[in-house]
């Protein structure tokens, strides 16, 4: 059998190299602010932090693979969960809770009651429209897709708006099987 | 947290964890024949060759036959699997990481070696026949290619690798190899 998942990122986190947390923050900062003085539309700029984020992620999940010893993810539910311990616990440093299943088990939500992101942060009032941590959907929407999970992520509750939490909408649209890559007459 | 993968650190102690015990023996000496890195779209990222005294085909017959060589087994390995129930039709796509996976296969001239991630990345290794279990070795090189391949800002992911730090340090991993 395939050695079993790691419940936490934990051992993984001790072991990694880091950076200080400020410097982190303030970098993540400096690009949103550049981003928005480049592209002027704040939607643009939604748009702009997930195809980061989604470049981040489809190479994230080879270094994410290779230090966690997670050998299969097949099922979405255990796919979550390990994101969740596993995964932020690694990049981030913190944890998330996974909640709000919906019935056929397609649709969850992760809850960050911690975001190194955003400390020191305040949305102006020209910039309401801004998902400021919206790299971190476009990271797990990518390294997802590398693991044959085509998935919608999206912010439902977002702490600089107003609301009490962070909560990230993954909806799984898809899982793609391994075909023969090859046509027949080549 | 972390950021970009190391700062001064060089060679093997970037990667963690650490390199499995392949330290040669006096006995050792290369027993690798030649390595194939594919990504799941049956692209051939990495070609490396030692030892390998007889071609038959061009490269690119090559690099396929032996991605189907792969992907035929695999499926008949989780179809002959006697231990799970729902295998599904021979043949019929797999979502990846279902069904068992298989990682070697031995002839009287050569072994083979195969790791898969669930990312679709497969490592294939071809060896002498008299050579210890590589799983160990397989997941290290797989670190390997995370350091100095993923990291690497100057590669586009599902492109052939052309990073002269991966080869060497490969090459310097693989010599050692028993």
């Amino acid at each position: 059998m395939a050695p079993l998942a790691p419940r936490s990122g934990d051992a993984v986190f001790a072991n990694i190299e880091r950076v200080n947390a400020e410097l982190f923050t303030l970098t993540y900062g400096a690009i949103v602010r550049q981003l928005l003085t480049d592209l002027e539309e704040v939607e643009e700029v939604n748009k702009q932090l997930d195809q980061m984020g989604y470049n981040i992620g489809i190479r994230l999940i080879d270094e994410f693979l290779a230090k966690s010893n997670v050998s299969r993810c097949v099922d979405f539910k255990e796919t979550a969960e390990v994101i969740a311990k596993v995964g932020f616990k690694m990049f981030l440093g913190v944890t998330a809770s996974v909640t709000n299943w919906d019935a056929d088990g397609t649709t969850c939500s992760l809850v960050l009651e911690d975001n190194p992101l955003v400390d020191f942060v305040e949305l102006p009032d020209t910039c309401q429209g801004l998902y400021y941590c919206n790299i971190l959907s476009g990271v797990v929407r990518g390294a997802l897709e590398m693991v044959s999970m085509k998935t919608e992520v999206t912010w439902v509750r977002d702490m600089l708006r107003g609301d009490d939490t962070y909560e990230l909408r993954v909806k799984l649209l898809k899982q793609v099987p391994e075909e023969y890559p090859y046509k027949d007459d080549e | 947290m972390q950021f970009f993968g190391g700062s001064g650190a060089s060679g093997a102690e970037l990667i963690s964890p650490s390199a499995p015990p392949s330290s040669s023996t006096p006995a050792g000496g290369n027993k690798a024949k030649m390595m194939y890195v594919f990504n799941r779209n049956g692209i051939c990222l990495l070609y490396r060759e030692w030892d390998r005294p007889l071609k038959t085909l061009n490269p690119q017959q090559d690099h396929k036959l032996m991605f189907g060589l792969l992907f035929s087994l695999k499926s008949f390995t989780a179809k002959m699997d006697p231990t799970t129930i729902e295998k599904g039709n021979l043949g019929v796509p797999q979502l990846p990481g279902q069904g068992c996976s298989f990682h070697s296969f031995r002839t009287n001239t050569y072994k083979l070696s195969f790791m898969e991630s669930p990312s679709g990345i497969k490592i294939i290794l071809v060896t002498h026949p008299k050579i210890g279990d590589l799983r160990e070795a397989l997941k290290y090189i797989y670190s390997i290619y995370v350091e100095y391949v993923v990291k690497n800002p100057l590669y586009t992911p599902g492109t052939p690798i052309r990073c002269e730090l991966f080869n060497t340090t490969l090459d310097q991993y693989v010599k050692n190899l028993v």
